[in-house]
């Protein structure tokens, strides 16, 4: 039997029958239905967040951390423009979101409404896909294939954009069943042409390498389960991408630190130097390839990605494989055992030989101070003291972002939340927010710089309001730090408009929203203070002040090669030329 | 697999792709892209080719299967192989695409264009307009004492080369249809 509904409410019906538990929004006059349905049930959560960018990144940090999509409501006009950062965000970072925003009335489209904006026009650039419904009719529908294509292939953000007599008028309600899904249906197998050639490869390489990335997470746990398989069986060294960590465990043997501009020095030789290099989900961006003709130069490429546009989209690779990632990994393991699970295992240790002369560089080693703390220090510190806790990780953007992903250990996937691809400041705070709301019991913790922190330090009055013990660790250094290195290593110096200036007193910020607020200076306090930090009940506001003009280390300045990185003690000036100024 | 880059069906010289999917020559491709016909389609088509910074020669779209709700999009750009390649993951990926074809590289195809040229003129200029236009089969759908103007139907090459002779007799105004194409044989392109 077909029900006919309000669209508000066929709205929130789908949203159950999508298996939505929460909901990231802020209310206005183009959803005033739908938030009046919200009030009247209970199977959904409405999180009411400060501001629109903020209940994105929610959504994100939510979405990343569970495996589910997450979902925001917005009104028009304003609330549907402060979305657009969180959805290219999204978009970027290839994180499955729903956003669903309220226009004005069909009859009022493209009169310069009160609060009109043409949503889906500026947020189809930044969307996967995006719908505007004029029908009550179409409503149960677009929303089912909305969810569709958000996590169908390469996951990504889409916006449905609801006039609000589309909210008021009825019809039959469709459940996801009935509903005719999209055509839009990624191919998931890999052609077992590409697999015998990538297990060919694996069996002669002498020195190969995994560089996996976002997509194994994407993928899921399976996905992480069959890599960890892999490299188990192969021995081959691992590294990966910021979006990658956690797939495979930071503890794990073959593990050789992330690699890319602020990777490790043992990674990114490894990159340059292998001969087989099996690519699992990864999009070989800037921050990873440096300059693009001195990449991997002698490598045999083997590309696994859902998405064919980023297979050859920078790097030319030799066996591209579109596919999800964890079917051919396991479709490899699967071939590669049939064929007698061989590697070129003496080559190999010698390989494994020169990957241990790399590390004795210890390219993430700092100098200590016993005065001031150091942010390298203050994270090798936060690490030990919550290693063995339910540990959740979410950052801001800059120079403490990469200190995070070095000094930081993460043994699963979905524990680390990172604004990687848009790299965008204010997302690690509601990032962790959403994350907090998936995961109530967990010890969730953005690291912070102070600059990123403000940018949307608003959402201070959700933490309180929905009682989520977030803890923000700010690395104060009183600086835009990543922009102050950037001047310091390329601009003489001249440390333009890069200073944090009349920066707010964070303890008595923290107390004006009934927060606990800590200021720690020094490093013999640390430990107590990260301690007394993880056993507050409530949201934490960490203070840390931090050496002001540390630099991050190591780092492959813009336009040069992997084997051109630049460790913390050499000799930095000039190390980028005129060329690499011009690249961000 | 990478230098002999096998392509479903043969390009009009050879079985294989033969390009070098390296090589820095720019080409010019004629794709066909098959959409739904829905609102704002032909926006993002035009929104990913100005926001990835390709190149647009030509494009042209209309229905083409009305109770399939399907339109046609015909593009004509230009791009290094690796871009050319790009453009069409691109495309591809895209909700409401459901097919792209490179009739460049997948066989025989006809590519036509329809132009509308008026040329303004009198005595012995109007004398030859005519008589090129004979030439080039052009039909003459409107004309005054002092002006004609010429449809034109052929590959754009063709029509290109119609409007340089026509040019210095007196061309006033130009309407191009921009072009359209298809695989030669009884076959669509799967
Ligand atoms: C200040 C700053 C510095 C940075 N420095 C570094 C750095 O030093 N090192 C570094 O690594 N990054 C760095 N980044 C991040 C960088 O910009 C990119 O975001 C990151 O490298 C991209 O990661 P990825 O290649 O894993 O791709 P993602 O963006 O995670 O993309 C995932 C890829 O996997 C594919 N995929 C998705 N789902 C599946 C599936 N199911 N099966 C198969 N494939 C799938 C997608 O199509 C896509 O190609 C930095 C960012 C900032 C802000
Ligand atoms: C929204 C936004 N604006 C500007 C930038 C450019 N940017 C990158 S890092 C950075 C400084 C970040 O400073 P802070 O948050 O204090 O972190 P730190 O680098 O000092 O650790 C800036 C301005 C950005 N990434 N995002």
């Amino acid at each position: 039997m077909t029900r006919h509904m309000t669209g508000a409410q066929i709205v929130i019906q789908a949203l159950k029958d999508q298996g939505v538990d929460t909901i990231f929004g802020y209310p206005g006059g183009a959803v005033l239905p739908i938030y009046d349905e919200l009030f009247q049930q209970n199977d959904i959560r409405h999180i009411l967040v400060r501001h629109e960018q903020a209940a994105t990144h929610a959504a994100e940090g939510y979405a990343r951390s569970t495996g589910k999509p997450g979902c925001v409501i917005v009104t028009s006009g304003p609330g549907a423009t402060n979305a657009v950062t969180g959805l290219t965000d999204a978009l970027m970072d290839s994180i499955p979101m729903v956003v669903l925003s309220g226009q004005v009335p069909t009859f009022m489209i493209g009169n310069d409404a009160f609060q009109e904006a043409d949503t889906v026009g500026i947020t189809r650039p930044c969307t996967k896909h995006n719908w505007l419904v004029k029908d009550t009719a179409d409503l149960a529908t677009t929303i089912h294939q909305a969810f569709h294509v958000a996590t169908h292939g390469r996951p990504g953000p889409v916006l449905v954009d609801i006039p609000k007599d589309v909210q008021f008028a009825t019809a039959a309600y469709l459940p996801p069943e009935k509903a005719r899904v999209s055509h839009y249906q990624p191919k998931t197998k890999a052609d077992p042409e590409a697999i015998l050639a990538a297990v060919e490869a694996i069996e002669r390489a002498e020195r190969p390498v995994f560089y996996t990335g976002g997509g194994i997470v994407n993928s899921g746990t399976a996905a992480c389960a069959a890599l960890r398989d892999l490299v188990g069986a192969t021995g081959f060294p691992i590294t990966s991408t910021l979006m990658g960590l956690g797939a495979y465990p930071a503890s794990g043997e073959a593990w050789i630190g992330m690699l890319g501009m602020h990777g490790s020095y043992e990674a990114n030789w490894a990159m340059h130097d292998c001969d087989v290099m099996i690519c699992l989900g990864a999009r070989f961006d800037d921050r990873i390839t440096g300059r693009t003709d001195a990449f991997s130069p002698h490598s045999y490429r083997i590309h696994v990605d859902i998405d064919p546009s980023s297979i050859n989209k920078n790097i030319h690779v030799h066996v591209p494989i579109v596919a999800d990632v964890g079917s051919a990994i396991e479709d490899i393991l699967a071939l590669w055992r049939e064929r007698g699970a061989r590697t070129n295992a003496g080559p190999v240790q010698k390989w494994w030989k020169q990957i241990a002369l790399w590390r004795e560089k210890d390219c993430f080693g700092f100098r200590r101070s016993d005065q001031v703390i150091k942010p390298q220090y203050a994270l090798q510190r936060l690490e030990a003291l919550t290693k063995g806790h339910d540990r959740y990780i979410t950052t801001e953007v800059g120079q403490h972002q990469m200190w995070a992903a070095q000094y930081l250990g993460f043994e699963e996937p979905n524990r680390w939340m990172t604004s990687g691809g848009l790299g965008t400041m204010g997302y690690g705070f509601p990032a962790s927010i959403g994350v907090q709301i998936a995961h109530p019991e967990s010890l969730v913790i953005n690291v912070a710089g102070e600059a990123s922190w403000l940018m949307n330090m608003q959402e201070m009055g959700t933490a309180t309001q929905f009682r989520l013990p977030v803890k923000q660790f700010i690395l104060n250094n009183e600086r835009l730090g990543m922009v102050r290195q950037w001047q310091e290593l390329l601009h003489g110096e001249r440390y333009s408009a890069s200073w944090s200036e009349s920066l707010p007193d964070f303890v008595k910020l923290a107390e004006s929203f009934g927060w606990k607020g800590i200021r720690c200076d020094s490093p013999a306090d640390l430990d107590a203070a990260i301690r007394e930090m993880i056993e507050h009940p409530g949201p934490v506001l960490f203070d840390c002040l931090v050496e002001k003009h540390e630099n991050c280390f190591p780092m492959i300045p813009s336009g040069k090669a992997h084997n051109e990185m630049l460790l913390g003690e050499d000799a930095t000036q000039g190390a980028i030329g005129a060329a690499g100024a011009v690249l961000v | 697999m990478n230098a002999l880059h096998i392509k479903k069906g043969a390009s009009s010289h050879s079985a294989y792709d033969l390009r070098n999917p390296l090589g820095d020559q720019r080409e010019t491709h004629t794709l066909c892209v098959l959409v739904d016909n829905e609102a704002g389609v032909l926006a993002r088509v035009i929104g990913l080719f100005s926001g990835r910074g390709y190149n647009i020669e030509s494009l042209t779209v209309a229905e083409t299967d009305h109770l399939g709700h399907r339109s046609r999009i015909t593009i004509v750009t230009t791009g290094t192989p690796a871009v050319i390649e790009q453009i069409k993951a691109q495309l591809s990926r895209l909700v409401p695409v459901h097919q792209v074809n490179d009739l460049t590289v997948e066989g025989p195809a006809v590519s036509r264009e329809l132009a509308l040229i008026k040329v303004a003129g009198t005595g012995e200029r109007r004398v030859e307009a005519m008589r090129l236009a004979e030439v080039f089969r052009a039909k003459v759908v409107d004309t005054t004492l002092e002006s004609f103007v010429f449809e034109l139907t052929g590959a754009p090459t063709k029509v290109d080369a119609f409007i340089e002779l026509m040019r210095p007799l007196g061309v006033v105004e130009v309407a191009r249809t921009g072009v359209a194409a298809i695989a030669r044989g009884g076959f669509a392109p799967d």
